[in-house]
């Protein structure tokens, strides 16, 4: 159940609309099904009145969606972002990504996003409608009555672990802000680590040969803004967009991985939107983790500006061999 | 590669013109014997190797990869080699995350006027390497002949 | 399609005894590209060039292998082969077969498989070769030295004796810096002014020396042969056309007041001065924090007495612009501030003095005249404690102090204690070291001398404790030799203060995209084998802006400097590197990682307008390399995460097909 409701954020949409300060909204409408929640740019004000959503399925980042839409007049537009999109918007503006002066940034309050694969877990299929009831989501399905399901129950992952209530970046907030969280997400990365190195194999071959490579890792990505990604460039040697071998997703995930190392803020999108259920998270929080351990804690977007591990260096680091030995407990 | 029944593994050196690659040219003066397996590619400075050669060399077949530079605080364009030391810790820490061999992979620090380091180190990651047998793990079959 | 020649080299037996050379340009004959092969004995030599412009020539090659020694070896030598034929030299690749192959290996059959997989490596690069010229870019014939210090001094003595006009740049009113202030030098004990005055003089007579004094750097920009430079001509007040250097005005002077900063404000000057006698420029500047006459306007005493009619209440700061080629940043030192050291009392007491000070003291043209007097009552000390490393070697406490060695103290602090008890012998001298280092150039005797000859008390030992009591200093000290601890009655402490870089060198260090260490002294090119220079281009380093040093070391690294400066200048152009990074603005993501890992600033950003597919147009903020100043590590290919940054003669399609070609 989220704090702050639809109205509010609709409300506060039309008096920006209307008052001038933006004259686009980057928000959330429905999809096909109700929980299939799609960003969308409204500008009007009867627009958003008939179709603004805001609930427990908004996980959309809109941050990467400010490079196209900045571009395109020299008004501003408004984006809602909750604690942890704030940090990409932060990490895009370190990067020179889009004009700070045409975006109009309102944050707003996380209570954490539901993971529409649990809910079904939870509720069955064909699912009608949802509605938030206190600390539950009540649920409608074709098949069966009415089931009611705690929040903290099909809790997304990745709010599961959340990092931070807290926004980086703002013009203007709606509700309270929240803090910095000491947060237990790396708890699966060590768990990896402990493996041996013919166990993690066989974990990662077994996930990563899920892989479709349908690209939507990479597309909803908010540090993947490449004006032409390498995947997407025959002169880059990497462009293989079939797959027709193992190799092919393991050098798909490791090159996407690298190229948001120390970029990387753990917005979890990559995870969310994996057709097949990859938990790419694992990779990027790796490098996350090894980066905090080997060059101290760094929280990529925590401030604009700000220098990252991999454009940085001191006389002092460690030895890859170390890093390795470091990396990965098995090692020891 | 079997040869005579012996696996050979196919071993890539990148080596930076300044440091490396004449140390190598020192081991090459001073006839210091290394294994056939390797074959060198001179790069300006180790900072030149993307991640993405090292896994394409995987890709097309090769057992091993090892990247040499000058020793840190040497290098020929100041701080180049403290990049590339940044980058390969990553690289080869979430290699082996996936489970790849971390044998497989090196970055050793040779001086141009270390010819023997250059052979020993050669000896060394070779015989290593030939230990883990072929690389399996990040090849694409059908680059394999 | 290129059309390749190979050219396996023999090299006598080196490598046709362990490789079989034939086999080897049979081998490369079916490569892609290759439309002739051969083998000579010596590729090198005349016959062997010969050979290989044949081969241009006859079979229309628009690229060559030449599978032999190192490239380090004779790459050069087959470059020029090439160009003779009328091929572009980068057209040319080498592959390795004697010192990575046939010197390292025993077995033909093995070895002549290496050979052949390294010429195909080779081959598959030259495929992708393309034509480079190295760009040429003009050098201005004119140096900038910033900072007029002994450093700036001998830098542009230098280059203006090789014939080469110099600007030297000095924040205050008089060059001669830190040299300037001290009294006598180690370990000579010749005086400092005698030997630097003249050098002074030296600077201001010479034809191609100009000296912009009271003066700071505003602006740089362009690069190595290039620089356009401004500088800030401060308000001085006085004409220095027509100032005589008369010094009426700086004794009729009403304001009195003055701290002077020349003497560490151990006196005062007056609002209009002259910072010392042999200033040069010698003309008057008035202090506009303090001068009536500027911040009420009323008074007017200099201009009356002024019989030139130096005087200009009026005068603004000036911008002056000039170009460059080349500029030695020679910012120079100060003693850090002694306000956190608490311990040693420094504020509370006037006795207690840094070193600086104390070569005031006893300077001739010092506040008490060459007198060696407390400054509190003007009495003669009769017990002095020197203590050194006051924030030197400063781990532990790195928040106050430096954590690198200031390199001059252990010196003047012997030349302190010997010159002190060489005049004044009834004085008690102790000086407290946690160890004297004196490498150098008699210098370890001139140590023993103050030891040995003239009975300073040299106590290893830290001082932990200076407290005021009366008119005494009481020193609370221990003597870990002895493992006692020492309570020792002073009449002056003396401070051997650590040297920091001047505040200046940071901001400059900006301006000029030089790099500094953690300690804001300038970064060198190498730390071994290029200590004069800056790893940017153009940028020299001279003095203590680059480390500590003492004077002989400072003199030396300046004319060090000088000499690159002049090899620089002598040059009518430059010649680059043609192995340069170049980003595909198209696919520019703006995104600064690739400036932020150039080690020579060679990379900036402009706003671009780019046409669109629906004919509108978009301006994005992409990057640049100035191709004068990238030298072609490669940092920012690898940092760049679009790919959209290459680098010539290495692009990332010629390494991935020399992987392909050694995987294969």
């Amino acid at each position: 159940m989220q704090k702050v409701t639809c109205d509010t954020l609709a409300a506060k949409a039309c008096e920006l609309l209307e008052n001038g300060t933006v004259d686009r909204v980057l928000g959330w409408k429905n999809g096909e099904f109700v929980y299939d929640v799609t960003p969308a740019l409204f500008t009007t004000t009867d627009d958003i009145k008939s179709e603004f959503v805001f609930n427990d399925f908004c996980g959309a980042n809109f941050s990467k969606y400010l490079i196209e839409e900045t571009r395109k007049t020299e008004s501003k537009v408004l984006v809602f972002l909750k604690p942890c999109d704030t940090y990409s918007f932060n990490q895009l503006l370190t990067e020179h990504r889009f004009d700070r002066e045409k975006v109009y940034a309102v944050g707003i309050p996380c209570e954490g996003m539901a993971d529409i694969t649990k809910v079904k877990a939870a509720a069955g299929d064909g699912i009608t409608a949802i509605k938030a009831e206190g600390e539950n989501l009540v649920i409608s399905t074709l098949y069966d009555e009415d089931k009611a399901v705690a929040c903290a129950d099909v809790l997304a992952e990745r709010c599961m672990v959340c990092k931070s209530k807290k926004h980086v970046a703002y013009d203007e907030l709606l509700g309270e802000d929240g803090d910095v969280i000491d947060s237990n997400r790396f708890d699966e990365v060590e768990k990896l680590e402990a493996m041996t190195e013919d166990e993690r194999f066989a974990f990662w071959q077994n996930e990563l040969s899920r892989c479709i490579r349908c690209n939507a890792c990479r597309d909803v990505c908010p540090a993947c803004t490449c004006e032409k990604c390498v995947f997407d460039n025959p002169e880059s040697s990497v462009a293989n967009k079939a797959i027709s071998d193992s190799f092919e997703e393991k050098m798909f995930h490791i090159i996407r991985a690298f190229h948001v190392a120390g970029r990387c803020t753990d917005c979890g999108e990559c995870s969310r939107v994996c057709p097949q259920n990859i938990p790419l998270h694992l990779l990027n929080r790796k490098f996350i983790k090894d980066i905090n351990s080997f060059y101290g804690e760094y929280q990529a977007g925590a401030e604009a500006g700000s220098r990252a591990p991999l454009v940085d260096y001191t006389t002092e680091d460690i030895e890859p061999t170390d890093a390795v030995l470091k990396g990965a407990s098995d090692n020891a | 590669m079997q040869i005579n029944g012996e696996f050979q593994p196919k071993i890539v050196a990148f080596c930076c013109n300044w440091c490396s690659y004449a140390g190598a040219d020192l081991a090459g003066n001073n006839r210091l014997a290394y294994p056939e397996n390797v074959k060198i590619i001179k790069v300006p400075c180790s900072c030149r190797v993307n991640p993405m050669f090292i896994l394409r060399a995987f890709q097309r077949g090769a057992d091993g990869v090892i990247l040499c530079g000058c020793h840190p605080g040497d290098c020929h364009y100041t701080s180049g080699n403290y990049y590339t030391r940044r980058r390969m810790a990553l690289l080869f820490s979430m290699l082996n995350y996936l489970g790849i061999e971390k044998e497989r992979t090196r970055v050793e620090w040779v001086s141009a006027a270390e010819g023997a380091k250059f052979a020993q180190t050669m000896n060394e990651f070779t015989e290593a390497v030939a230990a883990l047998g072929e690389n399996k793990r990040l090849e694409d079959l059908r680059c394999k002949k | 399609m290129q059309r390749i020649g190979v050219f396996v080299c023999w090299c006598g037996s080196n490598i046709a005894g362990t490789v079989d050379v034939q086999a080897v340009s049979d081998a490369l004959q079916n490569e892609p590209g290759v439309v002739f092969s051969t083998n000579y004995q010596y590729m090198c030599s005349q016959a062997g060039q010969d050979i290989i412009k044949n081969a241009i020539a006859e079979h229309k090659l628009t690229g060559i292998v030449v599978c032999s020694c190192s490239p380090r070896m004779h790459e050069a030598t087959f470059r020029k082969t090439a160009a003779a034929a009328g091929l572009n030299p980068y057209m040319v690749e080498i592959a390795n077969i004697r010192e990575q192959c046939s010197w390292v290996h025993k077995d033909m059959p093995t070895g002549t498989e290496k050979a052949i997989i390294l010429g195909k490596a080779a081959v598959a690069k030259v495929n992708l070769n393309a034509p480079l010229k190295p760009g040429e870019s003009p050098v201005t014939k004119r140096a900038l030295v910033i900072g007029g210090g002994i450093a700036g001094i001998q830098t542009a003595l230098d280059i203006a004796e090789a014939g080469f006009p110099v600007d030297i740049v000095e924040k205050k009113p008089t060059i001669g810096g830190k040299m300037a202030q001290l009294d006598k030098t180690f370990p000579t004990l010749d005086c400092a002014a005698c030997i630097l005055t003249p050098k002074m003089v030296d600077v201001a007579q010479n034809e191609n020396i100009r000296i912009f004094s009271y003066s700071e750097i505003e602006e740089v920009g362009g690069f190595v042969g290039n620089f356009d430079v401004k500088i800030r001509k401060k308000a001085r007040f006085v004409n220095e056309d027509i100032c005589t250097g008369c010094g009426i005005c700086t004794e009729k002077c009403p304001q009195k007041k003055v701290p002077n900063e020349f003497n560490l404000g151990m006196d005062n000057r007056r609002a209009i001065y002259i910072p010392f006698a042999q200033a040069v420029p010698k003309v008057a500047t008035i202090d506009a924090d303090y001068c009536t006459m500027l911040k009420t306007g009323k008074c007017g005493v200099c201009s009356k007495v002024c019989t030139a009619g130096a005087i200009d209440y009026t005068q603004k700061d000036e911008i002056i612009e000039e170009k460059y080629g080349a500029i030695v940043a020679a910012t120079g030192f100060n003693p850090i501030s002694m306000d956190k050291f608490d311990e040693y009392a420094y504020n509370q007491s006037k006795d207690v003095i840094t070193s600086l000070e104390f070569e005031r003291l006893t300077n001739a043209a010092g506040p008490s005249a060459g007198k060696l007097v407390r400054p509190s009552d003007g009495k003669h000390p009769h017990t002095i404690v020197f203590v050194q490393c006051v924030g030197s070697r400063c781990s532990a406490c790195a928040e106050k102090g430096k954590e690198y060695c200031s390199k001059i103290c252990c010196m003047y602090t012997a030349k302190h204690a010997m010159l002190t008890r060489d005049k004044y012998p009834d004085t008690d001298v102790y000086v407290f070291y946690i160890d004297v280092r004196t490498p150098g150039k008699a210098f370890d005797e001139f140590y023993r001398r103050a030891v040995e000859e003239y009975g300073v008390h040299y106590i290893k030992g830290m001082v932990g404790k200076v407290s005021p009591e009366g008119d005494k200093l009481m020193v609370q000290a221990s003597d870990i030799l002895a493992n006692k601890q020492l309570h020792i009655e002073a009449d002056l402490v003396v401070l051997a203060a650590a040297i920091e870089p001047d505040k200046s060198a940071r901001p400059l260090a900006t301006q000029l995209t030089a790099s500094m260490d953690t300690n804001d002294f300038f970064t060198e090119a190498h730390p071994k084998l290029r200590p004069v220079e800056s790893p940017t281009a153009g940028v020299f380093l001279s003095g203590t802006c680059q480390g500590p040093k003492d004077i002989p070391e400072t003199v030396s690294q300046a004319s060090a400097a000088a000499a690159k400066v002049i090899g620089l200048l002598a040059k009518d152009k430059l010649t680059g590197n043609p192995c340069v990074a170049g980003s595909d603005e198209l696919m520019c993501n703006g995104c600064s990682s690739c400036e932020r890992v150039c080690p020579y600033g060679a990379i900036t950003y402009v706003d671009k307008e780019f046409r669109m597919p629906d004919r509108t147009t978009r301006v994005r903020r992409v990057a640049s390399v100035n191709e004068a100043v990238c030298q072609g590590c490669g940092a920012c290919t690898v940092a760049c995460p679009s790919g959209a940054m290459d680098l010539k003669g290495f692009a990332t399609k010629q390494i991935i097909a020399e992987v392909d070609a050694i995987c294969r």
